[in-house]
């Protein structure tokens, strides 16, 4: 096949394209310029668009021995991600950006433009496996529980998955790094991203202030506490806060009972954000929508209760057993095991034993009601 | 069984001549600082001096007009501040300087940096859709108030599109002011005829690799009359104006490749424009709606500047590329992402005419052979990028 291997200027990257050219396949290096106005060298090695991580993927795809451009994808990524990204946290929600970007950039505006020019696939280094099950393209978690990045390709359809190469789902990450080194590969000892790239400091708030600043839909609120509806304190805009936050509400006063207390609700219009002890924030039963599915679509009606059905609510979070059903448009989950504070905004992803049924958008998160026992 | 490489992209670097080759290898064994004062250095500074002699000959300059430089770059950069400088430190008055608006960035970034860091105001005189520079426009920026002007430059062929620029009408404004001009002439050099003494410009840059030289050396002739502040500072090697050991096997070829450039100016040149219109004719041919960026006139020999509407250069880039062309989109890649070309928008174009544009150069290697494998490859190719962009 032709492939195009999307190269990050990171290790998983690289080590992805050094074996789809192994493989036998015909690879050529892409990397993605995402920001209109990268920065050139960051304290630290954060997640894509420096410059510096540009000549990282150019150098891997020199000794893997394959020819290597850079796509200039930062409109499009703006659009589709970075707005995306502030829109929702104007909604009072939390985004999850790398979901955006798999589902709108790598594998479709990447793809797209990749099998418009004649090749056959977009190889990356995310850790899932891909397998053709007796109804069609599987996706499945890596080996690597650690890794696995299954989660946030939990948006992709049976078309992107036919087209996509995961070279390193069978692999853990420490052997990811081995085999790095052992190919000459300099990025082999580079650290892995956690951030989010295009927030060059890691300060979300900053950032969000700075960008949203005028474009919120309030300008700050009051700080409510939940069970006694005394107001805590104010804030200057709901996007400075995810549900289940504890760190930085500067309450000033402890509660009465000593104990840490939580974002319960952010209320986008008004901007109220209430507050309350830990035990509050446990989640019973899930809502979303923009159904994605990796694979065959489900029909409205159906019931996945099945004894290995589990949800999973965020990147790297746990297995949440649930019973899913599927509706109009819509997905409904009762969470077996309960989980603790999930933010709308965010992904549910549905799996069936290793294999990644699907996903929606988090749109209501019913909390477990006051007074039933955890 | 791959394709042989089509190498149309001699405006970036065009391959060493035999007799440049030679000459730099034939030295690179060889010890000698030409600043010693032994017979090791003395060897050096011979090869240095009759490089210098070959150069001024070739160009028709003095000898001691000619500072070898680190390539065009430097000797762009020395131009621009060191007139701008010296020029204002005589008259501090004299604190604007007028520009074409289709320079090369090594041009422009020293300018934009004088603007910074020397409060100088910079100003670009606009282009025709061709690319050409508007004389009416710089006499009037210019007589606006001709005694704040520290200098002028306006590049003799234009590095993207082709396009060559009316150095003498600049000349005259240039000499009626008393305004020292300065002349980007890398793309020119052994493609038109420049005669540095004939051509009544005060600087003009040169640089190697654009001649079959090596790259990483290059010159500015600058007239002995014309003061000009050192932009390195350490041994003063090069009449004081320009620092640093001098690198005599590069010289020595810079120097070779320069005298066989311009000796056979007009016999490539003559050849180089059949194959240019074969490839123009062929390629439009294949892609009706073709668009030839520049001066259909008043450009380039071996420059083939098109733009394929509704194409990503890139894509089209990338596409011929795997098929062995190699071309180039033209535009400067900033920080990365690569920018529309500020050549074409000053040509009037928008950002997506600018991106759909690719920059097909020949040279002294081209051949036929290469032109019809362009002509054989771009319909397909055009249809690829098309539907990636759609």
């Amino acid at each position: 096949m032709k492939v195009v291997a999307a190269m990050s200027g990171g290790v998983d990257s690289a080590v992805a394209a050094a074996r789809a050219k192994e493989a036998g396949h015909d690879v050529t290096g892409i990397h993605l310029a995402l920001s209109r106005n990268p920065k050139s060298y960051r304290s630290g090695a954060r997640g894509c668009c420096t410059i510096e991580d540009a000549n990282d993927a150019r150098r891997a795809a020199d000794v893997i021995g394959i020819p290597f451009y850079v796509w200039d994808l930062s409109d499009r990524f703006h659009t589709d991600v970075v707005e995306d990204f502030m829109d929702t946290y104007a909604a009072g929600q939390t985004p999850n950006p790398c979901l955006r970007c798999n589902e709108r950039i790598k594998f479709a505006a990447v793809l797209d433009k990749a099998l418009a020019l004649g090749f056959d696939a977009v190889a990356t280094g995310h850790y899932a496996t891909v397998v053709d099950g007796p109804a069609g393209v599987e996706l499945h978690r890596a080996i690597d529980g650690a890794k696995d990045q299954s989660y946030v390709l939990g948006v992709l359809d049976e078309q992107q998955l036919r087209h996509s190469l995961f070279p390193l789902g069978d692999t853990p990450k420490p052997q990811v790094r081995e085999e790095a080194a052992a190919r000459g590969l300099l990025v082999a000892d580079k650290p892995d991203s956690h951030d989010i790239c295009f927030v060059a400091d890691g300060d979300n708030t900053g950032w969000l202030r700075e960008k949203l600043g005028d474009r919120a839909p309030n300008q700050g609120g009051e700080i409510v506490d939940e069970a006694t509806g005394t107001v805590l304190g104010e804030h200057t805009g709901t996007y400075g806060f995810t549900i289940g936050q504890r760190k930085g509400l500067r309450l000033g006063h402890p509660a009465p009972d000593g104990r840490p207390r939580y974002v319960l609700d952010i209320e986008p219009v008004s901007g109220t954000v209430t507050v309350g002890p830990r035990e509050r924030l446990a989640v019973e039963r899930i809502s979303g929508d923009r159904l994605r599915w990796c694979g065959t679509p489900l029909p409205v009606g159906t019931v996945l209760d099945g004894a290995g059905v589990t949800v999973q609510l965020r990147a790297h979070g746990a297995e949440h057993r649930a019973v899913v059903r599927v509706l109009d448009e819509r997905l409904e989950v009762e969470l077996i095991d309960h989980a603790s504070g999930i933010a709308p905004g965010q992904a549910v992803v549905v799996y069936d034993g290793t294999r990644v049924v699907g996903s929606a958008t988090i749109t209501r998160a019913d909390r477990v009601p006051v007074g039933v026992a955890e | 069984m791959e394709a042989p490489t089509v190498y149309l992209d001699h405006a970036a670097t065009t391959p060493m001549t035999d007799v440049a080759v030679e000459a730099m290898t034939a030295r690179l064994r060889e010890v000698g600082n030409a600043s010693s004062l032994h017979a090791s250095g003395r060897r050096a500074r011979r090869i240095v001096e009759e490089s210098r002699e070959t150069v001024a000959q070739a160009l028709n300059c003095r000898p001691g007009e000619v500072v070898f430089t680190s390539g065009g770059t430097e000797a762009d950069n020395l131009a621009v501040k060191g007139l701008f400088w010296s020029r204002r430190d005589a008259d501090p008055a004299r604190t604007r300087v007028l520009a074409s608006a289709v320079e090369h960035h090594a041009v422009l970034d020293p300018l934009e940096w004088l603007e910074e860091h020397e409060a100088a105001g910079v100003e670009l005189v606009p282009v025709d859709g061709s690319g050409r520079l508007r004389v009416d426009a710089l006499a009037e920026a210019i007589e606006r108030d001709p005694g704040t002007v520290a200098m002028l430059t306006v590049m003799w062929a234009n590095n993207e599109v082709g396009t060559l620029q009316p150095i003498d009408e600049v000349v005259a404004l240039a000499r009626t002011h008393g305004i020292p001009f300065h002349t980007d002439a890398v793309q020119a050099i052994g493609s038109v005829p420049v005669d540095f003494a004939a051509s009544g410009v005060d600087a003009l840059s040169v640089s190697g690799h654009k001649v079959g030289g090596p790259q990483g050396v290059g010159a500015l002739v600058v007239r002995r009359e014309v003061d000009l502040t050192a932009l390195l500072h350490g041994g003063g090697q090069e009449r004081d104006v320009r620092s640093g050991t001098l690198d005599v096997p590069a010289i020595a070829g810079f120097a070779a490749a320069v005298e066989v450039a311009v000796k056979q100016q007009a016999d490539l040149a003559a050849r180089l424009a059949v194959l240019r219109d074969r490839l123009i004719d062929g390629v439009r041919r294949e892609v009706p709606d073709v668009v030839l960026n520049g001066d259909p006139v008043e450009r380039l020999p071996g420059n083939v500047h098109l733009g394929f509407p509704g194409c990503e250069g890139d894509s089209l880039l990338m596409l011929l590329d795997a098929r062995g062309i190699e071309c180039s989109t033209g535009s400067a890649c900033s920080a990365g992402v690569p920018q529309p070309s500020h050549v074409l928008l000053a040509m009037g174009r928008d950002a997506a005419d600018a991106r759909s544009s690719l920059r097909f150069s020949l040279g002294h290697t081209s051949t036929e052979a290469d032109v019809d494998a362009v002509v054989a490859a771009i319909a397909p190719c055009v249809e690829r990028a098309r539907a990636a962009r759609a």
